[in-house]
């Protein structure tokens, strides 16, 4: 199958090992990754800021450059859930006749990494990771792609892997994009209970499908000298 | 004019004991409906039956008003008719007037609140009981409540043990939870017994019949709205369900989303004046005060369904860690976020669309399906276009930088060299660290 990655603007910028870990399983599993070049991001920002006519012109360029792909992969819960959940009901606030039809074109074909291989049928990657780790479930994977189990399952087959279960997982961990600088206090007071719940799961390794929020968790672990660090799904997939 | 949420929020993530009491109450709730819901396999299909009853009433509000009002009018009932807060309450005030009653009794009702009905009421010389417990405990306190269902969230027993000593006289009071609300209720039936006027609101009010609908646990309700001889029944505009069995949904989903409860411990139902049995002056006061402005925007109206369960403040992670007060309205936490600018404007409350992380949770719980994260970022775009704030420049910068993959990464090159020093991220950096930069970006890898 030839997939094309769509790495996210923050991916790209910040965590470019999480993009190549992304290429590393796909290409291990036999398909071909592509990587258009045109893209830069898919607008979530913007658009969760209330910056909508932004939203509307990177949802034009994004559903142009993914459009002759014959499936798109994001290694980004928050980014897959902003092409599938809301790109359609940007272009019918902008009255984008076009941009509508382009996005449901796009909408079936594009997924979330874990999603993708629960799809491709994927148990076992072969991946060794002799760690102790947590997973925290972000809310775009949890509620609105609803990927519910499969990255705890892709997890499990990693071989030396102990997954130790994150109280209260569930839990937003305060990130919210621009909330975490808007209501910095709040976004604080949420991430403290977050950073608690880790540190009671004696993991090494916090891991999870959003790059985003693992910047805001680790951030903090890292400047409180916390033992646990951040670390994306894939890049454990990959190793 | 209120203070900016954030500015609010940091005052109260200050005070520990409120977080504390939050914490304990929200998880105690959330757990209680979390078990009741998880015993009904057919929860999917309530709620959307109650999400379609509630957008059928909406979509013909104008056709279920004029028959609600005849309705009324034929079971002996008086409609009025208020445009805002400063009618309703004149209204309200020549009814309990035309009594000669200076004191009455109120059930908890978040519409008079919304109006601030007490305060017009005690400026034209009458004084008002709240009846529900957690109500008086705010009134007594001379606070605001924090909580839709849970008034008095904020406070603990031992600090209602110590209101209760002063303002009720009692000084030997313990903080036994039997024994503060049994000096409630001895303070209370004397009310109900002395009080000639009460005041409700109404949870439904069914078109049909004209038949109104008020739920709760403490068996105040049905003192005010079978004891005095008058009853004046408040309630917004969106209040209304079609016909009488529609009430089969609702009174399944509320309990259970509000309370964590199968059935509430009361629920009254009253049309019209019965004659010899109840108030035999009763009135209805329809309140608009913003709301055709809501149900004229289709992206914001559905917020008019909520039927005040609460349950999105208990999961809320903003919430339930600043409680209610922060949003410096009567409707606190993630529907109070959606509903209050949309009532009183962007201008006064153009910092509540902002106060959430869009986790989801809330519109997860919601037992009329309102899609909260939706509106808040409807609502956000309305903001930013009405009153852009300073980071106007930044977020317009940043979407012309992504606007090319040329320009993107030119900034990802000159990002490096700064090592990611970028002016305005002092809120982010005061308790977090920046990732290291990466030596290259994916690009470049690819390249």
């Amino acid at each position: 199958m030839r997939v094309a990655l769509f790495v996210t603007c923050l991916n790209d910028t910040f965590f470019p090992a999480t993009g190549i870990a992304v290429v590393r399983v796909l290409e291990r599993l036999g398909h071909t990754v592509d990587f258009p070049t045109g893209q830069t991001c898919c607008g979530q920002m913007h658009f969760n800021a209330g910056y909508q006519p932004e939203a509307v012109g990177l949802a034009r360029a994004f559903v142009s450059v993914f459009a002759d792909a014959e499936t798109v992969v994001t290694p980004s819960a928050s980014c897959a859930a902003m092409v599938r959940e809301h790109f359609s009901y940007l272009a019918d606030q902008s009255g984008d006749g076009q941009l509508a039809s382009d996005v449901a074109a796009l909408v079936p074909r594009m997924f979330e990494l874990t999603e993708l291989l629960d799809r491709l049928g994927v148990e076992d990657l072969g991946a060794s990771y002799p760690h102790r780790v947590t997973y925290h479930p972000t809310c775009h994977a949890l509620r609105l792609l609803r990927v519910g189990p499969i990255p705890e399952r892709l997890l499990r087959a990693v071989s030396g892997l102990e997954l130790v279960e994150l109280g209260g997982a569930e839990e937003c961990c305060g990130f919210g994009g621009t909330f975490a600088v808007k209501n910095a206090d709040t976004s604080n007071a949420i991430l403290d209970d977050k950073l608690a719940a880790i540190a009671r799961t004696g993991a090494e390794v916090v891991t999870a499908l959003d790059n985003s929020c693992l910047m805001h968790i680790g951030g903090a672990l890292s400047r409180r000298g916390a033992s646990a660090r951040p670390l994306h799904l894939a890049e454990i997939l990959a190793s | 004019m209120k203070p900016s949420f954030p500015a609010a929020a940091r005052v109260a993530l200050q005070d520990a004991q409120l977080r504390t009491n939050l914490a304990a109450a929200t998880t105690t709730i959330r757990r209680k409906r979390a078990a009741v819901i998880e015993e009904r396999p057919d929860w999917e299909e309530l709620r959307e039956a109650g999400r379609a009853i509630k957008a059928r009433v909406l979509r013909h509000l104008d056709h279920y008003l004029v028959q609600f009002e005849r309705a009324v009018q034929s079971a002996g009932g008086t409609v009025h008719w208020a445009r805002d807060a400063p009618e309703a309450g004149a209204i309200v005030a020549a009814i309990v007037d035309a009594t000669g009653a200076r004191e009455i009794v109120k059930v908890k009702s978040l519409t008079t609140d919304e109006i601030r009905l007490n305060r017009t009421l005690s400026a034209a010389g009458i004084a008002t009981v709240e009846t529900d417990l957690a109500e008086l405990i705010c009134q007594l306190a001379g606070d605001e409540p924090s909580h839709i269902l849970v008034p008095a969230i904020h406070k603990n027993r031992f600090e209602i043990r110590d209101l209760f000593r002063v303002e009720l006289g009692l000084p030997g009071l313990s903080e036994e939870p039997s024994e503060l609300t049994a000096a409630a209720r001895a303070y209370l039936r004397r009310k109900f017994l002395e009080a000639r006027v009460a005041v409700s609101g109404a949870n439904f009010a069914v078109a049909e019949t004209g038949t109104l609908c008020v739920v709760e646990s403490e068996g105040n309700g049905r003192f005010c709205t079978t004891l005095p001889q008058t009853l004046i029944t408040v309630l917004g505009i969106e209040k209304l369900v079609p016909a009488p069995e529609d009430l089969a949904v609702f009174l399944q989903l509320l309990p259970r989303s509000s309370t964590g409860e199968r059935m509430n411990p009361y629920t009254s139902l009253w049309t019209g004046v019965t004659p010899g049995d109840g108030p035999q002056d009763f009135h209805v006061v329809l309140l608009d005060n913003g709301r055709t402005r809501v149900l004229a925007d289709e992206v914001g109206r559905p917020t008019l369904a909520c039927i005040r369960c609460s349950a999105c403040l208990n999961v809320c992670p903003v919430y339930s860690r600043t409680g209610g007060h922060a949003y410096g309205s009567v409707y606190p936490g993630p529907i109070g976020a959606i509903l209050t600018p949309q009532l009183v404007g962007t201008h006064a409350a153009g910092s509540l669309p902002f106060a959430s992380t869009l986790c989801g949770a809330c519109a997860d719980v919601c037992p009329v399906k309102i899609d909260i994260p939706r509106v808040l970022v409807h609502l956000r775009a309305r903001v930013v276009r009405e009153q852009p704030g300073a980071e106007r420049f930044p977020m317009r910068l940043a979407a012309w930088v992504l606007g090319s993959p040329r320009r993107l990464a030119f900034a990802q090159r000159a990002a490096r060299i700064s090592r990611g020093r970028v002016p305005g991220l002092g809120a982010w950096t005061r308790t977090r660290d920046l990732p290291p930069m990466p030596e290259r970006s994916f690009r470049e890898w690819w390249e």
